[in-house]
């Protein structure tokens, strides 16, 4: 069912969502281009009426894919799942699919947003402080919940969106500096993913918007 | 479509009457026709009931919902509803077609992650004094972002005509706007979609006025 035309992402180097797009189709091994979205310069290029149209919420990133444009990154990875052969990336089981579900959407819905660019903006000097407290709450919380789902991946030993989402997030712990060594699986689970092509090719460091100065 | 092997126990809600993730559960739960317990879970009483150990112990997370259901504890609504739509025969909570998939979980995740983790209890506790115009503002912020994705998405409901995960998001939400002064009336698209919704049973029976844990005073 693939298209003609490659896939755009409408995306930023650092952002978690936008990099979680980015591996899923690293991992499908689908190709797309991408067009980066400053979200700071010029007081930030996502609130421009033209990228408005692509995604009134005003966020990155978005996803134009088989003639439609899509947000929510995971919308789109559950979109490709359905749409594209590869590597499964939620497992055939209903209560493992669910399982990588909630442990996705404890990180997309229960973590993220509150510590995302727009809240810590409005939030101001407090910001740090604001984002490592919900990383924090949010580890503490997925740690117990990873250590009775996980074997060599988040939820047993094949790769899925719960991985998707956990590397990502890591990413924004260490940039809050957040412990990590607190969390042991969270820990483990990240060096082992890190190693994974897919997530080393999609990595914030070696994006085409990525600063020179961030570039490894 | 596998049929539930542990029908033979209700599945249990841990949920609290006006939390809109709680209803969302219950909504789903009543659309495909299954019977559930509920246990409340009072967020406000004793400091919060969802900061008990014992609570702690369905949910990390300290949140509602938590569902226990075929020997499995879930929590995330979302998680939660596509695992019943997945396992449950009776109506459809997201469409056959791909696309329609994509744009009901869009629609969802936009209202599940992108206004209504930001307007919770818990960060609204964080804010104090400012919290109203905090939950106003992202929710006005959402509801701006909303009404032109369901001007092209919606027929009879969010995606076409067939009720979805999409339209089990919207009402709750819309309920949370009106308790933070949220004009809707800005959003014809989402009053009108609100409006057709609540007249469904599955969005009536679940609704927070009648709920068991329902204060008295705002029965109805």
């Amino acid at each position: 069912m693939a298209s003609q035309t490659k896939p755009i992402l409408h995306g930023y180097f650092r952002s978690s969502c936008s990099w979680r797009v980015r591996i899923a189709f690293a991992l499908k091994g689908i190709e797309f281009d991408q067009v980066p979205v400053n979200l700071i310069k010029d007081g930030g290029q996502q609130l421009t009426d033209q990228y408005k149209v692509l995604n009134p919420m005003q966020q990155v990133p978005a996803v134009q894919i088989d003639g439609i444009t899509l947000s929510q990154s995971l919308a789109v990875i559950q979109y490709i799942e359905e749409t594209r052969p590869g590597p499964r990336l939620l497992p055939a089981d209903p209560k493992k699919r669910a399982q990588v579900r909630m442990i996705s959407d404890l990180i997309a819905s229960g973590i993220q947003p509150v510590q995302n660019l727009y809240v810590l903006q409005k939030i101001g000097a407090e910001k740090l402080q604001w984002a490592q407290h919900f990383i924090q709450r949010g580890f503490e919380a997925l740690e117990p919940i990873l250590k009775e789902t996980a074997s060599k991946y988040c939820v047993g030993d094949e790769i899925s969106m719960a991985d998707i989402c956990l590397v990502p997030q890591v990413y924004n712990a260490e940039r809050f500096k957040v412990d990590v060594d607190q969390f042991p699986t969270i820990k483990r689970l990240n060096q082992t993913l890190m190693k994974v092509d897919a997530f080393k090719v999609s990595h914030p460091s070696c994006q085409p918007d990525t600063p020179a100065d961030i570039c490894t």
